[in-house]
């Protein structure tokens, strides 16, 4: 049986596409609850319509990302933060 | 004034040049790939297949090779019901092309540096990305002290076998600890169940500071495997993990 929970290491690609630079070792700060955590050790679920991320502390929702039509959409609603490098 | 900043991250082709089956279900696909900026270990790429209606799917996969090494290796484990690993596994050819695109990940990743114990625990071919690590263990001049704990189906499912026996047998400062999960083969001094706290205690070092640690395998297999650990009193933040099971192969 195939797993459904993934973390964040599976959408390394995709952030890079988004943000142009290396974002698994970014610091998230989920909205919910405050937790800090790099997007490596954050919850990815890659089977709903376009990427959920969760927080690994509170399963809270971090960001919601869909890819479509040559477009992206980027919900950054659970996310207070992110600190990262400039690549 | 140029600067270091972000830059687009682009597919490029890479052309396979060898191919090692490991196992019967998991290959080893050696690429020459001219654009290829180098890696660190523990980081992987992505490779896009494109059918001819123009149709794409695209994959992670961990890369095997150490930095030091001449060609860039993924090796790949077939999922009979994948939609990418049939093609790498079975059908692709020597002197085939193949999309490429990475390294990615900054997270799961060792650079050796430091002299810090490394602990490795890999499930199936979660192996991958801690054999990048180990072959790039063999080329660095101070060896950290390092242990695998690898667990495998069965004694045929076990990929690099020989060249961690290899390894080991070379390097006092490796030791590498199997277990398998569906088979007691006659003879096999390893152990012969799912990794559970009295193997996890046997195996690593007691002493939780200052161990670098990297989890690698299927979801339940992480997730066990770092309880295990954070109950022994290693930090959360400091078990470093990667998943994998829900791409569809």
């Amino acid at each position: 049986m195939q797993e459904m929970k993934l973390d964040g290491n599976a959408i390394g690609g995709l952030l890079r596409e988004i943000f142009t630079v290396e974002m698994t070792a970014a610091r998230g700060t989920c909205a919910s609850c405050g937790a800090v955590n790099e997007l490596g050790r954050v919850q990815v679920y890659l089977h709903a319509p376009g990427t959920v991320v969760r927080c690994p502390d509170c399963e809270q929702v971090l960001m919601k990302i869909v890819r479509s039509g040559g477009r992206y959409w980027v919900d950054l609603t659970g996310t207070r933060c992110l600190e990262f490098g400039e690549g | 004034m140029i600067s270091r900043g972000p830059r687009l991250i682009t597919w490029q082709l890479g052309v396979l040049a060898e191919i090692v089956q490991e196992t019967p279900r998991v290959s080893s696909l050696y690429f020459d790939a001219p654009d290829w900026p180098g890696h660190l270990a523990g980081q992987h790429v992505d490779v896009r297949l494109t059918a001819d209606d123009g149709y794409q799917a695209e994959r992670s996969y961990s890369i095997a090779s150490a930095p030091e090494d001449r060609r860039l290796a993924l090796t790949v484990e077939r999922l009979d019901d994948g939609e990418v690993s049939p093609y790498l596994v079975g059908e692709l050819r020597v002197g085939d092309k193949l999309e490429l695109r990475g390294p990615i990940g900054g997270y799961f990743v060792w650079r050796g540096e430091e002299e810090r114990p490394l602990l490795l625990i890999g499930g199936g071919s979660g192996v991958v990305p801690l054999m990048s690590m180990l072959r790039h263990r063999s080329h660095v001049a101070r060896k950290a002290p390092a242990r695998l704990l690898f667990s495998s189906r069965t004694l045929a499912d076990v990929i690099y076998h020989a060249e961690l026996e290899h390894l080991s047998s070379a390097d006092g400062g490796l030791r590498v600890f199997h277990t398998l999960t569906r088979e007691k083969p006659a003879g096999w001094t390893g152990y012969t169940r799912r990794i559970d706290e009295a193997m996890v205690k046997e195996v690593v070092w007691p002493t939780q500071d200052m161990v670098d640690v990297f989890v690698c395998g299927p979801t339940s297999f992480v997730e066990a495997a770092a309880s295990l650990l954070v109950a022994m009193g290693y930090d959360p933040r400091a078990v470093k993990t990667e998943r994998f099971g829900a791409t569809g192969g």
